[in-house]
């Protein structure tokens, strides 16, 4: 697929970044706002989608490199398990939340009542969403991805 | 009837009318621009449905992620229904 004019990749360029870091946003509010690793994921997912559509597939695929994105997907559903068989190592059970209560990362105790939320509490939840959004951002990613690869080599063989 | 109410009939009505105009466009990237304003819309009446959670992966999804494989699609064939 070849990239679009040069007002489009102008504004890819420009939006890119606030809606990444929108995406990035709704993750890491995950256990306060509405939304979480899934949502945030796909806001994410679909600015990098914008950047593929505006600057086309072989630009893009020459600033990335396919293996390295099979890793963070795995590396998302692995850490998603392992953080749940952590609960098994230190609580009582699979998915228990054994961060809640200390007052290590994420561990504080929220305040009851109306008020400010604190992002530094949920115990293992936050962490959950990081590995789901992850997931998500380079599943979703590489969906399109590979349906813009295999329109360019589609367009190629007819011709 | 207050402006809520009255938004739980605009809303559905402009969704019906995207979805037909959709349907009726020959020209299909303007059929997708169509079908990404009936996800918004759809993703505005979760909304005011109070399911927030909903209409953000509707928004995002709906909205953005399949418009782009849609375009992306119709990049690598013909745009004009017909043509074949």
């Amino acid at each position: 697929m070849t990239k679009m004019s040069k007002i489009v990749r102008t504004i890819a360029s420009i939006a890119f970044p606030f809606a990444m870091i929108y995406g990035l946003y709704v993750i890491a509010h995950g256990h306060l706002t509405p939304g979480g690793g899934f949502q945030g994921g796909a806001i994410a997912a679909s600015a990098c989608a914008m950047i593929l559509v505006a600057f086309g597939s072989k630009w893009t695929l020459d600033k990335i490199k396919e293996k390295r994105l099979s890793v963070f997907e795995s590396l998302g559903g692995i850490g998603f398990i392992a953080i749940a068989l952590l609960g098994l190592v230190f609580g009582a059970a699979f998915f228990n939340n054994f961060l809640t209560g200390s007052n290590f990362l994420f561990g504080t105790i929220p305040a009851t009542g109306s008020g400010l939320a604190d992002i530094n509490t949920g115990g293992v939840l936050p962490l959950m969403n990081f590995a789901v959004g992850l997931k998500v951002i380079v599943g979703l990613f590489v969906i399109v991805l590979v349906m813009a690869y295999a329109a360019t080599s589609f367009k190629e063989d007819k011709k | 009837m207050t402006f809520l109410e009255l938004l739980h009939i605009i809303i559905p009505i402009l969704i019906v009318a995207a979805s037909v105009v959709a349907v009726l466009l020959k020209d299909l990237l303007a059929a997708v621009i169509a079908v990404a304003a009936m996800s918004l819309l759809l993703s505005l009446e979760f909304f005011i449905l109070q399911a927030p959670d909903v209409a953000i992966a509707q928004a995002g999804v709906g909205a953005c992620l399949t418009t782009a494989i849609f375009i992306i699609a119709i990049r690598a064939t013909k745009r004009m229904e017909g043509e074949v």
